[in-house]
């Protein structure tokens, strides 16, 4: 493998991984152990395939063994952060926050479906690939978290909390 | 010549330029035809360009130097398909085990403790599940939370002690609070471990869980973990392990965390 080739995909993978886990450490730590797993399966990589479509699949099962296994999730803290202050994450744009917000109440594998469209501008068949899932569950997946995506945004009132209730 | 009808997915599939020519041409008609159905189009199109734009900044991002190190092959990385058969055993465990297989039933028992102890290795509960299940076990008891306690500190400290097969002694957390109630031994993955028990004026305990069998003595800063209702800090200090518990809330306990950390590191 073409360690400039792979160095050109990282800023994606992490993208995306930011996008579907919504966390930057743990989606930098995903995109670690993608290229850690990449590294050591390199003799199944075919030289001259797509390597974007190979790394992307390496995550996607990753991610799928995280979620298998029943461990309790945890996560690093630094050490600056052990008086645990809620970070202030706010956006100074609502409707970022919004959707953003929406995207995290979509099944995981209708939000993975949904970035792949979006940030990749993946194909449905590359998908269907990257995935290992038929066309058909990747367009289902797809129109079933795009309707949910538009409704929950649908059902945002702008300024409702800033009304005071008696 | 009738036309097939509109399906959800043709929407998308417009959407995402997946359709053919014609077919687009007849999405296209229909989408006129039913301004409602249009609107839904545009709102799916309006999420997938903010989408695209809401996380873009991140390709922008310096790349994380451990990131950028594994553009280039890992040091340590052996190739799964190179590896050695059967890693672990080395030729002459393997022909001893044969051997031994050859000359009795001994055999069978050798090879059947080895994939035992390897099964009982996959199952290893993780340090804060641990903690937790021991916490949520020990902590409601009122009459009997502990086997020894803290009036017997002593004699306490002395049989942990003895049996973890190493010093360890319960930190003072009266400072913020917290007194000790006394400990117990437990059983852990592979061997004994202490648990102490302490409580606040109001009644709410915590409790700190001690392991000394970490053989992969990977040292850890402080993690955090949630198990139901209770919180768990815990970290990894050479073969130790500690985990502290309670169903107080994260800032708090990371308070008492810190505080056992300390008293540990100058013990």
């Amino acid at each position: 493998m073409d360690s400039a080739a792979i160095l050109a995909e990282i800023p994606r993978l992490r993208r995306y991984a930011r996008a579907l886990l919504g966390d930057r450490a743990a989606a930098d730590d995903l995109v670690q152990d993608t290229l850690e797993r990449a590294w050591s399966r390199a003799s199944l990589w075919q030289a001259g395939s797509d390597l974007r479509a190979w790394l992307f699949s390496i995550m996607h099962n990753l991610r799928v063994d995280q979620l298998r296994r029943p461990e309790v999730a945890t996560r690093a803290i630094a050490a600056d952060e052990a008086e645990l202050p809620t970070r202030a994450t706010q956006s100074d744009r609502l409707e970022v926050r919004d959707l953003e917000a929406a995207l995290r109440q979509l099944p995981e594998e209708q939000r993975e479906v949904l970035l792949l469209v979006a940030l990749e501008g993946s194909s449905y068949a590359e998908i269907a690939a990257a995935l290992g899932i038929p066309t058909g569950t990747v367009m289902s997946r797809l129109a079933r978290g795009r309707e949910r995506l538009r409704l929950l945004l649908d059902g945002r009132q702008p300024g409702a909390n800033l009304r005071v209730v008696r | 010549m009738s036309k097939l009808p509109i399906t959800e997915a043709d929407l998308h599939a417009y959407l995402d330029a997946e359709l053919p020519a014609a077919r687009r041409a007849e999405v296209e008609d229909y989408l006129a035809a039913n301004p409602a159905e249009a609107e839904r189009v545009r709102a799916w199109q309006a999420q997938k360009l903010e989408l695209a734009a809401l996380f873009a900044p991140v390709l922008d991002e310096p790349l994380p130097e451990n990131l950028r190190a594994l553009a280039a092959p890992p040091p340590a990385a052996v190739d799964v398909q190179k590896r050695p058969f059967l890693p672990g055993w080395s030729l002459q465990r393997l022909a001893a085990g044969l051997l031994v297989a050859l000359l009795g039933g001994v055999g069978g028992w050798f090879v059947h403790a080895r994939f035992e102890a390897a099964d009982r290795q996959a199952q290893m509960m993780p340090l804060p599940r641990q903690a937790a299940v021991a916490h949520v076990v020990f902590s409601p008891d009122v009459r009997r939370p502990v086997e020894i306690s803290a009036e017997q500190e002593d004699q306490l400290v002395a049989w942990l002690s003895k049996r973890l097969g190493t010093p360890v002694r319960p930190p003072r957390l009266g400072a913020l609070g917290y007194e000790l109630i006394g400990g117990r031994l437990l059983p852990g993955n592979s061997g004994p471990v202490a648990q102490f028990m302490y409580h606040d004026a109001s009644g709410q305990r915590l409790t700190l869980y001690v392991t000394t069998e970490n053989a992969a003595n990977r040292d850890t800063g402080f993690r955090f973990a949630r198990e139901g209702p209770v919180n768990v800090f815990y970290w990894i200090d050479g073969r130790f392990g500690y985990a502290l518990s309670a169903g107080i809330d994260k800032g708090e306990l990371a308070r008492v965390a810190s505080a056992v950390y300390d008293q540990l590191e100058h013990q």
